[in-house]
């Protein structure tokens, strides 16, 4: 078992959270937030890979073949249906505030302080 | 019984899917009619799960995939009392927002009804699911549907940055609990919480399992709104319609409480290191932290709203303290805390909801003297703040003194003095706005106070439009609240509740086993009074009264002698202010900060 696939999944959850914090414009930041995100799916399709094993779809193959974790492959089309969601919630958000307030800055919207 | 249990989320999410599809032909209010009868029946059937629940745990295999010789593979809704009642405060607490916003907006619109009952769904979900992976998908869909309540009105900036801060820390928590989902299956090949914990039970905690129990206690401590994951509350709060606000303040943040109860008992408490006073030191850090920072934020508002929000922000920090006692009184007082604190603090946010309708304004120095021409609001947001302190026997008291017991009886005796100090600041604070606002007390410039940038208007101004209406939902929240401690055998219940909410091994057994053992609970005695608590309780009610006496008449005090010391708690407090920057790329530095303490920590304390 290779440790890579775990360690890329961190790197890339910690490059994503970087760039939310360094982000100055809107839709930058939800890219971001889709990043972060996209290092859970590499996570789970890692747990579930089975060297050697085949596409979870158990037609006409014999029984016993080998094949990766489909458990996981089901948290991951879930996961991604969530992000999907979330990522267009957020531009939807962001193209309203182009709109009122006619910035992307999340800085320039003059937040609330204290 | 079992038809009952998938219910309670079954009704408000076809409802919700009714109410999209047909709701732009129906007649102008009938939407409302529908919204509030799906959110009626939902309460009423978790009341009555609750009932049954009290006897026996309830376990519910959707699509009947039971398990096959104790080994779980279907997906299962596990109900215990607890969840039960999670789920009843979470039903009362959507129908009496419904209620309100009926008289509250101008037009409320379909899209606003949808969303509450997908949000109503979700939270129950959350509660009663027994399945890790079902868990983040309740946590998701309840997320989505908050940050579009959080920005249901947007025609202007601000609640644009609220709802965005709100969303991106919130996503950020379910990512880490995801991948502490992940790393769980990775190591047990298990989704449903008592197969986890039976997998592993008795073994040493290893990296994996540490990690994994940081990013799930963590991502959930981020809903929790506990310090410093707490940020994105109050620019929540503050920007979202005040109905929404009942539901995050009352029941959205103790969903993450509940959330690590759950988990710690149902996964973790089987593994022998995660039960010394190291570990229960972790946790009790946080939550003191959260108490303290909470209330001081609180008493530096003028903001009515982000005020609630910080007090909310403090009576987390309460609840944690409660569950990290990791006791069976401990849990029980937190149970009964939350049911409370919902009860009231859902009231004082319709009485401020009532203020923004009536008046234009949730500012408290704006609204000076205005508030007279609302008595009643004023009287029952009066009462509801005194009541959330607990003075003995009313509002949260039965909460506070099981806290207090079982922080004594683990020779915790600091706690109760943290509990009554962050109980006197909020509600001391609230007290402070409604002298100012309904009898106009107190100077009209307060220079400790936060500035304030000016507030939407969520609703015009109608003064042809009855108030006595909109204070029926108001009255029945006020008074449950406050009279909630009194109801007999409750204090019974809950404790009876608690140890077996905290039983791991009989949950495991019956959730994979099918053993169910009945237990009767026919105790109906009213809540005992210790001198001590009963003592505790009475120093925070007065305590609050005289701190927001003090304040209104701050300038009556000696001045020089306040003068100067307002200089120098201005000075102190100035930090702690300037971190609540409303920048998102600070709430998330600090969310990882605080992730990577906890993480720490628990590997200390473990080794």
């Amino acid at each position: 078992m290779s440790y890579l696939p775990y360690l890329l999944a961190v790197w890339i959850f910690l490059v994503g959270l970087f760039g939310i914090v360094r982000s100055r414009n809107f839709i930058h930041l939800v890219v971001c937030l889709s990043v972060t995100q996209s290092s859970t799916y590499v996570l789970l399709l890692s747990i579930g890979y089975v060297k050697g094993g085949t596409a979870p779809i158990f037609k006409d193959v014999k029984p016993g073949t080998k094949a990766v974790d489909p458990v996981v492959q089901a948290l991951t089309l879930t996961d991604i249906v969530v992000s999907v969601t979330v990522a267009a919630l957020l531009l939807s958000l962001a193209i309203l505030g182009k709109h009122h307030a006619g910035t992307m800055d999340p800085e320039e919207l003059h937040p609330m302080q204290g | 019984m079992d038809v009952l249990i998938p219910l309670p989320v079954a009704i408000p999410l076809l409802a919700a899917a009714f109410l999209t599809a047909f709701g732009h032909f129906m007649g102008p209010r009938l939407d409302d009619v529908i919204g509030l009868a799906a959110a009626a029946a939902t309460a009423t059937i978790s009341l009555l799960l609750l009932f049954d629940a009290s006897g026996h745990d309830l376990v519910y295999w959707f699509g009947g995939w039971r398990p096959r010789d104790g080994v779980a593979i279907g997906i299962a809704f596990t109900i215990d009392a607890f969840g039960a009642g999670v789920a009843s405060l979470v039903g009362v607490l959507v129908t009496a927002a419904l209620a309100f916003s009926w008289r509250y907006f101008d037009e409320v619109g379909t899209l606003f009804h949808v969303l509450m009952l997908v949000f109503l769904g979700a939270m129950i979900g959350f509660a009663l699911s027994g399945d890790l992976f079902n868990m983040f998908v309740w946590f998701e869909l309840m997320s989505v549907a908050a940050y579009a309540l959080t920005g249901y009105r947007v025609e202007e900036a601000s609640p644009l940055e609220g709802a965005i801060n709100f969303a991106v820390t919130n996503s950020v928590g379910s990512f880490c609990i995801l991948f502490g989902t992940g790393l769980l299956y990775a190591r047990t090949g298990a989704l449903n919480l008592a197969q986890i914990g039976h997998t592993l039970a008795g073994h040493q905690a290893d990296g994996l399992v540490v990690a994994a129990f940081a990013l799930l206690i963590g991502g959930l401590l981020v809903k929790a709104a506990v310090v410093p994951f707490h940020f994105w509350l109050a620019d929540a709060h503050a920007v979202a319609p005040t109905p929404v606000c009942v539901l995050f303040s009352g029941i959205m943040v103790e969903l993450g409480i509940y959330g690590v109860a759950r988990i710690y008992w149902t996964v973790f408490a089987g593994v022998p290191e995660t039960h010394g006073p190291g570990f229960r030191a972790v946790l009790l850090g946080f939550g003191t932290a959260g108490a303290l920072v909470g209330g001081t934020m609180c008493f530096l508002q003028r903001h009515l709203k982000r005020l609630l929000a910080y007090s909310t922000i403090s009576h987390a920090g309460i609840f944690l303290i409660g569950i990290a006692l990791l006791s069976a009184k401990g849990l029980a007082g937190s149970a009964a805390y939350v049911l409370s604190h919902g009860l009231l603090k859902g009231a004082l946010f319709l009485c401020v909801g009532i203020l923004l309708n009536k008046l234009s304004s949730v500012d408290e120095l704006v609204l000076q003297r205005r508030g007279r021409e609302l008595p009643l609001t004023g009287a029952v947001f009066a009462l509801c703040a005194i009541a959330i302190a607990g003075p003995p026997p009313f509002g949260t008291f039965l909460g506070k003194s099981l806290i207090d017991e079982g922080a004594t009886a683990l020779d915790y005796h600091w706690i109760p003095l943290v509990v009554t100090v962050a109980s006197i600041l909020t509600s001391g604070a609230m007290l402070r706005a409604a002298g100012r606002i309904f009898l106009g007390l107190g100077a009209s410039s307060e220079p400790y106070l936060s500035e304030e940038p000016d507030e939407q208007h969520e609703v015009e101004r109608e003064p042809g439009r009855s108030q006595y209406l909109m204070l029926v939902p108001v009255v029945a929240l006020a008074v449950a609240g406050i009279g909630i401690s009194l109801v007999p055998g409750l204090e019974h219940h809950t404790e009876a509740a608690a140890s077996r909410f905290r039983d791991t091994h009989a949950y495991v057994d019956g959730v994979l086993n099918g053993h169910q053992p009945h237990h009767a609970v026919l105790n109906f005695d009213l809540l005992t009074l210790t001198a001590p608590s009963v003592l505790w309780g009475i120093a925070s009610a007065l305590g609050a009264v005289l701190l927001a006496v003090a304040a209104l008449n701050r300038e009556r005090l000696r001045p020089g002698v306040v003068k100067a010391s307002l200089h120098w708690l201005n000075r102190g407090l100035d930090p702690i202010r300037a971190l609540h920057s409303g920048a998102i790329g600070d709430y998330v530095t600090w969310l990882v900060v605080g992730m990577t303490v906890l993480g720490g920590l628990f590997a200390v304390v473990v080794r």
